[in-house]
């Protein structure tokens, strides 16, 4: 009956249990409070609504488009941080990682006076081409790319490392060129490390508020995302709110299983 | 194919100048740390080096790692996990510019050769150690590289399974006309499959010769307990005997009066059905008694014995004048 019994290093001490389980209460029941608050009959009624169906669109469309960015941008960054030595390394990926942990909402002050009409970036790009960021789609995107870049250059830098450099050694020796080394060895060899660092990518985009309505504002159809939506609605309605949020909650979480089984798996399970 | 011909320094780690006849095989011993892997990775470009190292006319050490055309098989192979045997033999072929196809027949060809064509689908952790070495020689020699290293490649495997592999091994070399580099620190691996043996000791070259050579005659204290010989220098002479040769007695032995030593003894270990023990004398030796005998005089280490060899069992030779680094033929 005793622990001790059972664990011959003795029971765990209820200094480490207690704050273990008071940690579990507080993550859990918030959301198990909003999944019980929600007015379940009038779900429905309330998911078919315009603006629902238009910001959850533009959610996953945005969050998608960014986390293609992070890809496309992040991986050669990623490697670069991971593989090269270079004088200002440290510097660099610590300037990479601002952007973590910077308030968003200061992330959207300092999109708008980069990319702004009157930005140092944004009025060239206005007078040249008569496109600007702010208040469209794109600045959307832009805003997602901002705040979830360090996220991803971060987690795929992580992958990269831990795939031993050995392999780039072995490669080599077999004629490789470090670009054919990285598409055949690298890459496959991080691969499930790039794919959660992308599903963190796209969970940030998804939930990003501060920067998005700072940068852009809140026009339905354009820059309206799912957090935006659910932040002016609550102002008037909050069983809508609830109904929206659980929305939201149910995507992410979705989002993440299926990728979890897809992709997330040990490297030698994958065929 | 043509042989090779190496005089290279990698600052403050190796520095070795020796040549190889196309086709042999040069096994390089010597202690942890004297710079063997040093060496072979310095030939496959993997560190820099300084001087020259040329094969068919064509100085290694002037072209990056990828452009040598140097197979190597690593310590602990590195086969690619992600990618089956066949697809870990092609990727040589493939990496440089062989179509698919060509590449995967020529890779099949290789696992077929060596015995493990029907696992040419599996990924590396689905092998088992000897059958993941068999790939990692397919593919190190697939490409026919202008030169093969080949870094301590019984490391870690079963027993058997190594010897098993070295006499296959020996038998895939014989077919190879280029030059192959065989780091060890196993004597047995150059014995069985080296023409030539270079001792490296603390970075630098302690002798070089054919195994039986290296073996009875060892030029060095190192050398001679890396064969597992004693030997003892007078002068311009070296006297070399084994440690089976060895009497421990603890009373001072009668006659042969010039060749006997007293010391402490420093290690007791077993060897084979034997007892090797190490006495701290001068020099350092080894002698290997038989364990009734260990126990009977009470070897344990800080035990004073004493230690004599017969004038019949030692052989005697002259400490070559000439620097070592040259294959004789």
């Amino acid at each position: 009956m005793s622990t001790s019994l059972k664990d011959p290093l003795g029971g765990p001490p209820a200094l480490l249990m207690v704050p273990a389980v008071v940690a579990v209460l507080l993550l859990v029941v918030p959301l198990a409070a909003m999944v019980a608050a929600t007015d379940w009959p009038g779900l429905p009624a309330q998911l078919r609504t315009e603006p629902l169906r238009e910001a959850l669109w533009l959610s996953i469309l945005t969050s998608t488009i960014a986390v293609a960015f992070c890809l496309v941008l992040g991986l050669p960054l990623a490697w670069v941080l991971a593989r090269l030595e270079f004088r200002g390394r440290t510097l660099l990926r610590a300037l990479v990682t601002v952007p973590l942990v910077l308030p968003p909402v200061v992330a959207g002050v300092a999109l708008r006076t980069a990319f702004g009409r009157t930005g140092v970036l944004g009025e060239p790009l206005l007078d040249l081409t008569g496109f600007g960021f702010p208040f469209t789609t794109w600045g959307v995107v832009l805003a997602h790319v901002f705040v979830s870049l360090p996220f991803v250059v971060i987690s795929i830098e992580g992958a990269f490392r831990s795939a031993d450099p050995e392999y780039d050694v072995a490669a080599a020796t077999l004629g490789a060129t470090r670009w054919t080394t990285f598409r055949r060895v690298t890459v496959p060899l991080a691969l499930p490390g790039i794919a959660a660092g992308l599903v963190l990518g796209w969970a940030r985009s998804l939930g990003e508020f501060g920067a998005t309505i700072t940068f852009n504002g809140n026009y339905p159809g354009v820059t309206q995302t799912m957090p935006n939506l659910i932040y002016v609605t609550r102002q008037s309605d909050e069983d809508a709110a609830l109904a929206l949020s659980l929305v939201m909650l149910i995507v992410s979480v979705g989002v993440l299983l299926a990728l979890r089984d897809r992709w997330l798996g040990t490297p030698g399970a994958r065929t | 194919m043509t042989g090779l011909e190496v005089d290279l320094t990698v600052p403050g780690r190796v520095t070795a100048a020796f040549t190889a006849e196309p086709g042999s095989v040069l096994a390089i011993i010597g202690p942890n740390g004297a710079g063997k892997s040093t060496l072979v990775r310095a030939l496959a470009g993997l560190l820099p080096a300084e001087g020259r190292a040329v094969v068919g006319g064509t100085d290694l050490l002037s072209i990056p790692a990828r452009e040598r055309q140097v197979g190597m098989v690593f310590q602990g192979q590195l086969l690619f996990p992600h990618l089956s045997a066949v697809d870990n033999v092609a990727f040589g072929p493939r990496s440089r510019g062989v179509p698919r196809a060509d590449a995967d027949r020529a890779a099949q060809a290789w696992l077929d050769r060596l015995g493990i064509g029907e696992l040419a689908a599996r990924r590396p952790q689905q092998l088992s150690g000897g059958q993941a070495q068999r790939v990692a020689i397919a593919r190190a020699l697939v490409s026919e590289p202008r030169l093969l290293l080949l870094d301590e490649p019984f490391t870690g495997l079963d027993v058997k399974v190594a010897m098993a592999l070295r006499i296959e091994l020996g038998r895939h070399l014989a077919a190879y006309d280029g030059v192959t580099l065989l780091v060890t620190h196993h004597a047995l691996d150059a014995l069985t499959i080296a023409d030539h043996v270079l001792v490296l000791d603390e970075g630098e070259v302690a002798q070089i010769g054919t195994p039986s050579e290296v073996s009875q005659r060892p030029r060095t204290e190192h050398v001679a307990r890396l064969v597992g010989l004693n030997v003892v220098r007078e002068e311009r002479t070296l006297t070399a005997f084994t440690p089976e040769a060895v009497a421990v007695s603890l009373d001072e032995p009668v006659g042969s009066p010039r060749l006997r030593w007293r010391g402490a003894v420093v290690d007791v270990s077993p060897h084979g059905d034997a007892v090797r023990v190490l006495v701290h004398a001068t020099p350092d030796l080894i002698a290997d008694v038989t364990p009734a005998a260990a126990t009977e005089l009470g070897l344990v280490p800080g035990r004073e014995v004493w230690l004599s060899v017969k004038e019949t069992a030692v052989r005697r030779y002259a400490i070559d004048p000439d620097p070592p680094g040259t294959v004789a033929p």
